[in-house]
């Protein structure tokens, strides 16, 4: 099985107001030093079969008609990858 | 596609064989309060389906208010690409008045018929309040009864109020009088410009954020000049349809 992943980030010159609510409850929580946030969405799509140039071309295509809003986001990465996202050991709260 | 724009009226034609369409999308909330201000106004309300290319033989279409689809992944933008609106896309391109409340509005932004786009609210939150706006173009299908500079209140609600585009189009809009609503007093959502309306260039497409079809009927509406729940400002958008399909 294949996977794609698709990162869609806000435009650098449109307000994020997501991210500027979360830059701003980061230091309520005492995680200090953080200048700026910007929140943007990660997809991941499959397929049956290995990935190729082609479906590449398609997840391209889908990327910029549907999984983004040319007019507020930018697509910043079309890419394979061998696994799903799993979380990270270090860090995740006991 | 096979569907064509509305045939031009008969001179015969009374205002209730004007048909005005209200679509409906899985998360609308507002289609009924649409339907009922075109009843409201003189005209005939057809409900349409989401799901169903066919618009029935209408005159005109309101792409009501809501959260459709859950205003997953953008708002309107899985509405985009439901059968209906390739229809409609059509027919607006053929001159046909549409008119976009709300998430309304989104669709038709992410549909391409209307330029720009609708973001989280400056202030993230929430907002549902009665709204002042100035009316700025009266050419278009939708504002045809009102005179340049007229101040209305409509209620207002949403969450992915803001509207911004970059600074070109937003010249090119102002350049071309295609600011039809602007937000008065306050702007209740960071919007570009306090940009709550736009026109398309033929100015047969218009989008909104706030709810006139909310402010159509004394004792249902937001406070007007004769007391509490008496404002009906939002009715002149609907009987402009109506008389652009009576006197195009």
């Amino acid at each position: 099985m294949g996977r794609v992943v698709v990162d869609v980030m806000p435009k650098p010159e449109i307000l994020d107001p997501q991210g500027k609510a979360v830059a701003s409850a980061l230091p309520r929580l005492g995680f200090t030093g953080f200048t700026g946030v910007r929140q943007g969405r990660r997809f991941e799509l499959t397929v049956d079969g290995p990935v190729t140039d082609e479906v590449l071309a398609t997840v391209r295509e889908a990327a910029v008609t549907l999984l983004s809003n040319p007019v507020i986001e930018d697509v910043v990465r079309v890419a394979e990858v061998a696994e799903a996202a799993e979380p990270l050991d270090e860090g995740t709260p006991a | 596609m096979s569907h064509v724009a509305a045939p031009p009226p008969s001179p015969t034609r009374s205002a209730t064989d004007a048909r005005i369409g209200v679509v409906t999308f899985p998360g609308t909330l507002d289609d009924r309060d649409a339907a009922r201000a075109v009843r409201l106004a003189g005209a005939k309300p057809v409900s349409l389906w989401h799901a169903d290319a066919d618009l029935h033989g209408v005159d005109a279409v309101v792409l009501p208010g809501g959260f459709s689809y859950g205003d997953y992944l953008r708002a309107g933008a899985i509405s985009r690409f439901a059968a209906v609106m390739e229809s409609v896309v059509d027919a607006a391109r053929g001159g046909m008045p549409v008119l976009g409340i709300c998430n309304g509005f989104q669709i038709l932004a992410e549909a391409h018929l209307l330029p720009g786009a609708m973001i989280k609210n400056d202030h993230r939150t929430f907002i549902c309040r009665e709204q002042r706006l100035r009316v700025e173009n009266v050419d278009t299908a939708w504002t045809h009864e009102f005179r340049p500079g007229d101040e209305i209140t409509v209620p207002l609600k949403n969450q992915d109020g803001q509207f911004v585009a970059d600074e070109r189009t937003l010249d090119e809009l102002e350049g071309e009088g295609r600011v039809v609503f602007r937000y008065v007093g306050w702007n209740p959502n960071g919007s570009r410009r306090d940009i709550a309306g736009i026109t398309n260039a033929a100015g047969n497409v218009v989008g909104l954020m706030p709810h006139p079809e909310h402010a159509v009927e004394p004792g249902f509406g937001p406070d007007g000049p004769q007391g509490p729940r008496t404002g009906t400002d939002g009715l002149r958008v609907f009987t402009s349809a109506l008389n652009t399909l009576l006197h195009p």
